[in-house]
């Protein structure tokens, strides 16, 4: 009777995208990617600089809404209808590269407000839950601070754990260590690999490619609005297929 | 006190000296400069004396802020203190009416709906492309008379309890007078309501997008994005601004007195002309509306120091 959530696996990705096309007016930007993430997969996403990777990532949660295709999040449709999309968003967590922490409250209000607000929860609840998450992240102690007086990448961590807080199924990250300077770095990518190592959904643009060939499931390659390629590290990083990914690899590696 | 105490005693006080002395930044063209600004003083009071001929009378100032009540013998506010009273009471509800206004108008001015945006950008248009007279009269005459009146104002709070009718005119001034004040302060908090309305779209349109993305991801909706996230930042940025004109509204409440609304400069406008006083009158109202207005700037200092103290 252990079968159950593996068939679910196979049934049911966390992640559906089918033929998701978007356009910035006459910009072509997503020229019909298809995606499927099974749950407790992660996928990192690379891909040179206006591939699209960040309008992929985005259009997961409805940040970004797509012109065509159909994307599905734990069996939530996104439509044009509003309730899809706060489904869909209840069910995702996401990270950005600038943090975009609220700086007019302090890192447990950041963690609180959501909770009390779209997850019903009283302070208190919303309090100790805020509390447990910045135990795991590794930053309680700056609880009563505001964002401001934290490092780069403290703030990044208590953005990830203002996600968690909501307890999303899936978590999106959009380039979260771009922004860090490079002493930072390992702080954020250890509490990712933890919520990895925790069975989290995720996806999770960047080019840490040594978190990638460590955390990843798979690595998908997109350049130019489509998905090049879509392989396991190994194959990925020894033997790309494409001649765009071989040169973003040899680029990216160099330094 | 052992010597050794007195002298890091005089140490201490000479170097406090000293951090004031840079602070202050004083030196000779200071010196020169209020010399020259207090020569410029004395030369003018000096002509104003000379070539005025003036008879100064302060006495009449007490006279016209207290009374006595004939009846009670009691002691009252005359004429100019219940002008006073009248032009608080503007500045008070005006500066709430007037936020309220701003907040949804400013709200209106950066909605995603065209037929917000519109109301809110006409209004802001005719407000500022008016003078302050014409629109005064205009909303006087054409619209608080037509939608005071039949509320039946009047009628309602003749049917008051006496203590009800208390309250009113505290809050409100005179009975007698509450429809003239009303419209009033729906002129002054409709013009300065105008004016906050572009500060607080200015203030909305500051906060960057990201942030409504991050609320977004985390389920908030449209509403509570506003009222927790933008609001708070928008406001905190454009609070001196805004100090700015509630100001300037304080002191555009004079118009009021136009259509008679009997606040400080209409009462003082009276006294002028009954009593030939002209200046003390002048100098004295002018130095209450400093009052209120600099009590303004310090309120608005204090929330931005608040402000910035958390997070900012
Ligand atoms: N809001 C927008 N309006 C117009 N063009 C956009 C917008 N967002 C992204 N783009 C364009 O879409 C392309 C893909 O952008 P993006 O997804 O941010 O790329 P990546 O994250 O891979 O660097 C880029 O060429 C970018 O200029
Ligand atoms: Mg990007």
């Amino acid at each position: 009777m252990n079968r159950p959530e593996n068939d679910m696996l196979q049934s049911s990705p966390a992640i559906e995208m089918i033929d998701v096309h978007k356009w910035f007016g006459n910009f072509h930007a997503l020229k019909g990617v298809t995606l499927s993430v099974g749950a407790g997969e992660r996928v990192v996403i690379c891909g040179p600089s206006g591939s699209g990777k960040s309008t992929l990532i985005r259009s997961i949660n409805g940040l970004e809404p797509h012109d065509a295709g159909r994307i599905t999040v734990n069996g939530f449709t996104l439509t044009e209808n509003q309730r899809d999309l706060f489904a869909v968003r209840r069910e995702v967590g996401m990270v950005f590269q600038q943090f975009n922490l609220f700086p007019h409250l302090t890192v447990l209000e950041n963690c609180v407000l959501a909770q009390t607000r779209s997850r019903g929860r009283t302070r208190e609840e919303a309090e100790s839950i805020a509390m447990e998450y910045l135990h795991r992240v590794r930053i309680p102690e700056q609880a009563g601070k505001y964002p401001a007086r934290l490092s780069g990448g403290q703030q990044q961590r208590v953005a990830i754990a203002r996600s968690l807080c909501m307890q999303p199924k899936v978590m999106l990250f959009d380039e979260p260590t771009s922004a860090l300077d490079p002493e930072m770095i390992s702080e954020v990518l250890d509490v990712m690999t933890d919520l990895a190592s925790s069975g989290m959904t995720m996806v999770c643009v960047t080019h840490e490619m040594g978190f990638a060939r460590r955390v990843a499931d798979r690595i998908v390659f997109m350049d130019e609005g489509i998905i090049v390629e879509d392989d396991v590290p190994s194959r990925f990083f020894e033997s790309p297929t494409s001649a765009r990914a071989r040169q973003f690899l040899s680029q990216i590696l160099a330094h | 006190m052992t010597s050794s105490e007195q002298a890091t005693g005089t140490l201490r006080a000479t170097t406090r000296l000293q951090e004031l002395r840079r602070r202050v930044h004083f030196d000779w063209l200071d010196l020169a400069v209020i010399m020259m600004i207090g020569w410029a003083i004395w030369w003018f009071v000096d002509r104003i004396d000379g070539t005025l001929k003036y008879r100064w009378d302060w006495s009449i100032i007490p006279r016209f802020l207290v009374k006595t009540d004939l009846k009670t013998g009691a002691t009252v506010p005359n004429v100019l203190l219940e002008g006073l009273f009248t032009t608080l009471r503007l500045a008070v509800w005006g500066l709430l009416l007037a936020m309220l206004i701003g907040l949804v108008m400013g709200m209106a001015r950066t909605s995603k709906r065209l037929f917000l945006r519109l109301i809110a950008g006409t209004y802001v248009m005719l407000v500022r492309n008016i003078p302050p007279l014409v629109f005064v009269f205009i909303v006087v005459f054409f619209v608080a008379s037509q939608l005071l009146t039949p509320l039946g104002i009047n009628n309602a709070i003749a049917r008051m309890s006496p203590e009800a009718k208390a309250w009113m005119s505290i809050l409100f001034g005179p009975p007698r007078l509450i429809e003239n004040f009303l419209s009033g302060l729906l002129c002054l908090s409709l013009f300065a309501g105008a004016y906050v309305t572009e500060i607080v779209r200015a203030g909305i349109e500051s906060v960057p997008r990201s942030q409504l993305e991050a609320g977004e991801s985390l389920v908030l909706t449209r509403w509570e994005i506003m009222r927790f996230i933008v609001m708070p930042q928008a406001l905190r940025k454009v609070l001196p601004p805004l100090a700015g004109q509630f100001i300037q509204m304080v002191k555009d409440s004079s118009l009021v007195s136009l259509v008679s609304v009997q606040e400080l400069s209409f009462m003082a406008m009276d006294i002028q002309v009954s009593t030939q006083k002209v200046f003390e009158v002048l100098i004295f109202t002018g130095g209450l509306y400093f009052v209120i207005c600099y009590g303004l700037s310090l309120l608005f200092g204090y929330l931005e120091r608040r402000a910035l103290a958390g997070g900012g």
